[in-house]
């Protein structure tokens, strides 16, 4: 009885870390199979051309042109925002750690609404920015996409760089205060120490913000140019993919593929230079 | 510096005011019960019945939760009880990327290879014809789209369990897998379902991806090979023609105003449970 209770112990044991190979090879494959498809569909559609001239011929049918309006429409917007977003964000953030005490009751409220903020689906974004730009009489434009893009970016920024602020030493701010600093100047001491993190967490949200397609779906409209006002539609990088991989033309769609990879790349990159960052922050940090 | 903190607070129930006040021409005019279980939809006629799209929704993310339960489950206890540090050191990067890469590129992958793969391979064994664009394909998208999100969720959960628990376990003679099975996991039991409750609500305000695989054709879905019509869809997919209607306007508000109340009350919820855990383990 006890030699049968011990082999069906280990054979459970067995089987289970089986299982468990085969789910972390799934994650593993999953990832390398959408990289392999992306790839291998826009490199095929990928030129010089692609990335440098606008579309022409008309919206959908036209067989001509790039994606250059997408990514300047992209640029435009994601650049804003997050600009926006960091000013508002940080001295938030600033305000949690540094002003509040470790159990203030705003502190649990402010991260508590800002993680359902976060949780909100981008959908539901878009819907109240458009609700927003209708009260304030603004059309689907570079602007309302920049206000949708912001709202939605700043409880990204605040709950990554609160992430690291929070593990942030109290030491050194009470180092700082007792040498008769005072709160605002213990901030500039707090902001050197910390400004690799928000780097790092300004990388990965600004990723995350690029890709976002339903947000801007309502609120910055389409077009086929370049915006030159903050009132025009402004193309955008995820909607290029989405409106163009429908169509019947197989040059268009191309430019979906195309701007599938390069929307891609940009996360990539962006995602793995915000992980470089954290893992040389993290062997020089203070501890 | 106050006065931002309390605005960011203040923009939850903002946006929830918002919403209602959008909505509130729609669910006067129709009494709540009746939009909430209405079967036909018919902007044309008047007629709006959220019911096939909330069971759309239920179908695409109830599935998306059962493929990623187990893998991210076991994912995480591997990761926790037994992968050496240079494993974890590939899988932290591969998380991150699959968390980064925007959901439109998953709905090209799921266009590009699920999709296919449905219509040609598994739906020949079930029906007679299927154009793949499914509650199948939707779900499987949607799971390698919260993959991340949950193993990471778990992780983090399984890793706040002290080494004594486990090394008591371990010393009166239990595997690895018996210490996960019956330490690890009945105490983080809470933290868990906290856990697949955010994921689920990150599944249902899923939009883009799921626009794309899963047919959109207002039906009640019978099984996993019909296709259906999830809520964020119906959003992003009538928003050019909202203003032409009466009333249609504030039916897409309604929709995103549902799917506004669900997700705050798990987000609400989980995140309750998840910040009592990490006191309690400090």
């Amino acid at each position: 009885m006890k030699m049968k209770l011990k082999k069906t112990k280990n054979y459970e044991e067995i089987i289970i870390k089986l299982i468990m190979y085969a789910s972390t090879i799934t994650v593993f494959l999953a990832l390398a199979c959408i990289i392999y498809t992306i790839t291998a569909q826009g490199l095929k559609a990928l030129s010089w051309g692609m990335i440098s001239k606008l579309p022409s011929g008309g919206f959908y049918i036209g067989k001509e042109g790039g994606i250059l309006n997408a990514i300047v429409g992209s640029v435009y917007i994601v650049g804003a925002s997050t600009i926006i977003g960091l000013i508002i964000s940080i001295p938030i953030v600033f305000y949690l750690n540094i002003y509040l005490r470790k159990n203030s009751k705003l502190a649990y409220a402010s991260r508590l609404s800002f993680d359902v903020l976060f949780g909100i689906p981008s959908i539901v974004y878009g819907a109240f920015g458009f609700i927003l730009m209708v009260f304030l009489g603004i059309r689907a434009s570079l602007l309302g996409g920049i206000i949708t893009i912001t709202l939605l970016i700043i409880p990204i920024f605040v709950r990554s760089i609160d992430e690291i602020a929070r593990e942030f030493p109290h030491d050194i701010i009470d180092a700082s205060y007792s040498l008769g600093a005072t709160k605002f100047e213990t901030m500039k001491v707090v902001i050197r120490q910390l400004s690799p993190g928000i780097a790092t967490a300004t990388l990965l949200s600004v990723g995350r913000a690029i890709g976002d397609a339903a947000a801007v779906m309502f609120t910055a409209g389409y077009t086929d140019q370049i915006p030159y006002s903050l009132a025009q539609p402004a193309a955008t990088l995820p909607l290029a993919v989405f409106f163009q991989l429908s169509s019947p033309i197989e040059e268009v769609r191309a430019r979906a593929y195309a701007a599938a990879l390069i929307l891609t790349l940009i996360v990539l990159i962006f995602s793995l230079s915000g992980r470089l960052i954290m893992n040389n922050f993290s062997n020089n940090k203070l501890k | 510096m106050l006065f931002l903190t309390i605005l960011s607070i203040v923009l939850v129930l903002i946006m929830g005011i918002g919403l209602y006040m959008k909505s509130s021409p729609i669910i006067t005019a129709n009494s709540l019960c009746k939009l909430l279980s209405g079967t036909s939809w018919s902007p044309i006629r008047g007629q709006f019945g959220f019911f096939p799209f909330i069971i759309g929704t239920i179908w695409v993310t109830g599935l998306a939760i059962i493929f990623a339960l187990p893998i991210s489950f076991f994912t995480a206890s591997y990761l926790t009880e037994y992968a050496k540090p240079f494993i974890k050191r590939f899988v932290f990067p591969t998380l991150d990327i699959l968390a980064a890469i925007p959901s439109v590129v998953y709905g090209v992958w799921g266009t590009l290879v699920i999709v296919p793969l449905i219509s040609k391979k598994i739906a020949p064994f079930f029906t007679s014809f299927s154009a793949g664009y499914t509650v199948l394909a939707g779900g499987i998208v949607l799971a390698i789209m919260i993959l991340p999100l949950l193993i990471s969720l778990l992780l983090e959960i399984f890793s706040s369990v002290s080494a004594d628990l486990r090394e008591t376990s371990l010393s009166l003679g239990a595997t690895k897998w018996q210490t996960a099975k019956y330490v690890v996991c009945r105490k983080t039991m809470p933290g868990i379902v906290a856990s697949v409750v955010l994921s689920i609500s990150r599944a249902l305000g899923e939009t883009i991806a799921v626009l794309m695989v899963c047919g959109n054709r207002v039906i009640i879905p019978h099984s996993v090979l019909d296709s259906c019509y999830p809520l964020p869809a119906l959003i992003a997919n009538n928003y050019g023609e909202m203003l032409s209607m009466p009333l249609y306007e504030a039916a897409l508000m309604f929709a995103a105003l549902i799917l506004f109340i669900v997700v705050l009350l798990f987000n609400l919820a989980s995140r309750m449970i998840i910040y009592k855990l990490e006191k309690e383990n400090q």
